[in-house]
């Protein structure tokens, strides 16, 4: 446990440490909320009955998960990966589980912090309410960021190189954010990218987030989303399980 | 005591045997060289040794434990320089040392380490700006901090200036002093020389040659005479040094003339490694 609460320490700092990186995953989506937000946050939605900003709000919740958990956590680990950095952490006697875990528990500190923000911005500036179901978004956003963070290592696999690695996570991640429903609503969307947008956790992921903050769902009243949702977690889990290397790529 | 024993040690990737049948065993508080040209197997055993790699057969035992199944308190007491560095580069040398100093139970003091490697003033410095040298130097802290017995080095100077491979080395003799055991792999010979207590040359998976580097240089290798006949350059090779070289006096002697600039060379490591590394 001691050791687990020092690595927690480490991974934050090296997360706020690399500017270059926590700019991506940490502040895109709040500038996103501020830019989109100042654009339609005052503006209807007919079609989901509701207003802009609370829209936006629970949308870049989502879109932060995927960036940081999802995306920020494949390009994080590849770049370790490809420069030896988790080689070297296997020749010391943290125990791997260890490392992980503090890996995984300090990213979603990090999206914690991210969405506290992104409400603390939506009621100060758009004059969204404070959601009432704090534990049940709670809930949601743990199982959120555990089932994309699981999908994230398993993306390593299929990135070869630390230079390809922003290239290869941002050609899955920007698009399915969008496809998603994370800045416009998919009611609105043609056919074949609602078919699309039909099959991808980012989708449940958001319109769960959205129930429960706009709608005051409870989780339980969420257990489809969940569902679709855990599913890719357990997918990504056992992708990750099966290709997530902790040595670089032999020359 | 031993520190590492390995018997019939080997590995392929795919069609290729990597190693074929290595014997080697490292007693505790030796410095062992393991030389070979690229390509001939070192960096496969040293990774097999160290728990990254997984062997195809033979027995291995690393400070009494098959490193295939090395847990935490196993690796508590192993050092690792890996061939190529690799740090947090956001990380200053000081916080490095410090954070991975916590993964050991009794870690050695920061300061103390960044000294003894010789980066005492570059404690504040982000990893990310270090010099080529200088990094190799925290791979040799890291490895350092938590107070290994047994101290894996993969060719730890490879890319130094003169300067930088002489300091890299009185840090290993001081080690060796400390009473660590060290296995290092290197391809210049006079590093094997100077370091190792004992030598192995690997060439193609096998262990082709074992021994001081005294004795390496002892007996097979031709010993060099040169002088100077008429004026022109005369070199020879000799298994039997004493003999040629008697022969050689006793001519000119005779002759009433005198062998100029007469030397008489021992082969150095060098030699040896080369006639015995050729193809």
């Amino acid at each position: 446990m001691k050791l687990f609460l020092h690595e927690l320490r480490v991974q934050q700092l090296l997360f706020w440490r690399n500017r270059e990186a926590a700019f991506f995953t940490f502040f895109l989506p709040i500038i996103f909320f501020l830019m989109f937000g100042s654009i339609y946050g005052g503006d209807y939605i007919k079609k989901e009955h509701v207003k802009g900003a609370p829209f936006l709000e629970a949308g870049m919740i989502g879109y932060g998960v995927a960036s940081t958990a999802f995306a920020g956590l494949a390009i994080t680990m590849v770049i370790r990966r490809e420069t030896g950095v988790l080689k070297r952490i296997r020749s010391t006697p943290l125990p791997p589980a260890t490392y992980i875990a503090a890996v995984l528990v300090s990213t979603f500190v990090t999206f914690l912090i991210e969405a506290a923000l992104i409400i603390g911005i939506g009621s100060v500036l758009f004059d969204v309410a404070v959601p009432d179901r704090l534990l049940s978004l709670l809930a949601v956003l743990v199982i959120g960021s555990l089932a994309f963070a699981a999908l994230g290592l398993a993306l390593t696999g299929a990135v070869r190189s630390a230079e390809g690695s922003s290239a290869v996570v941002n050609f899955v991640y920007l698009p399915m954010a969008i496809v998603s429903g994370t800045f416009f609503s998919t009611r609105s969307y043609p056919q074949f990218l609602r078919a699309i947008a039909d099959v991808l956790p980012l989708t449940y992921f958001t319109k769960m987030t959205r129930n429960v903050m706009i709608r005051n769902h409870h989780i339980w009243s969420e257990l489809g989303s969940l569902g679709v949702v855990s599913l890719w977690g357990v997918i990504g889990v056992v992708v990750a399980l099966r290709v997530f290397r902790w040595q670089p790529r032999e020359a | 005591m031993k520190a590492v024993e390995v018997k019939g040690l080997a590995k392929s990737y795919g069609d290729h045997e990597a190693l074929r049948g290595v014997d080697f065993s490292i007693e505790v508080g030796e410095v062992f060289g393991l030389l070979g040209p690229n390509g001939a197997g070192k960096t496969t055993t040293v990774e097999i040794l160290e728990g990254y790699r997984r062997r195809d057969g033979g027995t291995v035992e690393v400070l009494g434990i098959d490193p295939a199944h090395g847990n935490s308190a196993w690796r508590r007491r192993v050092g690792v320089v890996l061939q190529s560095s690799s740090f947090y580069p956001a990380l200053s040398v000081g916080e490095s040392l410090r954070i991975f100093g916590r993964y050991y139970e009794r870690p050695r003091d920061a300061d103390e380490v960044a000294e003894i490697v010789g980066l005492s003033d570059k404690r504040d410095a982000r990893v990310r700006t270090l010099s080529g040298g200088q990094k190799r130097r925290l791979d040799l802290g890291l490895a350092l901090i938590g107070d290994p017995e047994l101290i894996f080095l993969d060719e730890p100077t490879t890319g130094f200036d003169p300067g930088a491979r002489r300091n890299a080395w009185d840090t290993i003799r001081n080690l060796r002093s400390l009473g660590k055991t060290i296995l290092l792999t290197t391809h210049y010979l006079d590093e094997a020389e100077q370091l190792a207590d004992r030598v192995a040359v690997l060439r193609r998976g096998s262990i082709i040659r074992e021994g001081t580097p005294a004795e390496l240089t002892g007996g097979a290798v031709d010993t060099e005479i040169r002088f100077l006949r008429d004026g022109a350059k005369v070199v020879e090779h000799t298994r039997e040094p004493t003999r040629r070289l008697n022969e050689l006096t006793a001519e000119a002697i005779a002759r009433g003339e005198e062998l100029d600039e007469l030397e008489v060379l021992r082969p150095t490591l060098e030699d040896v490694y080369l006639e015995l590394t050729a193809e």
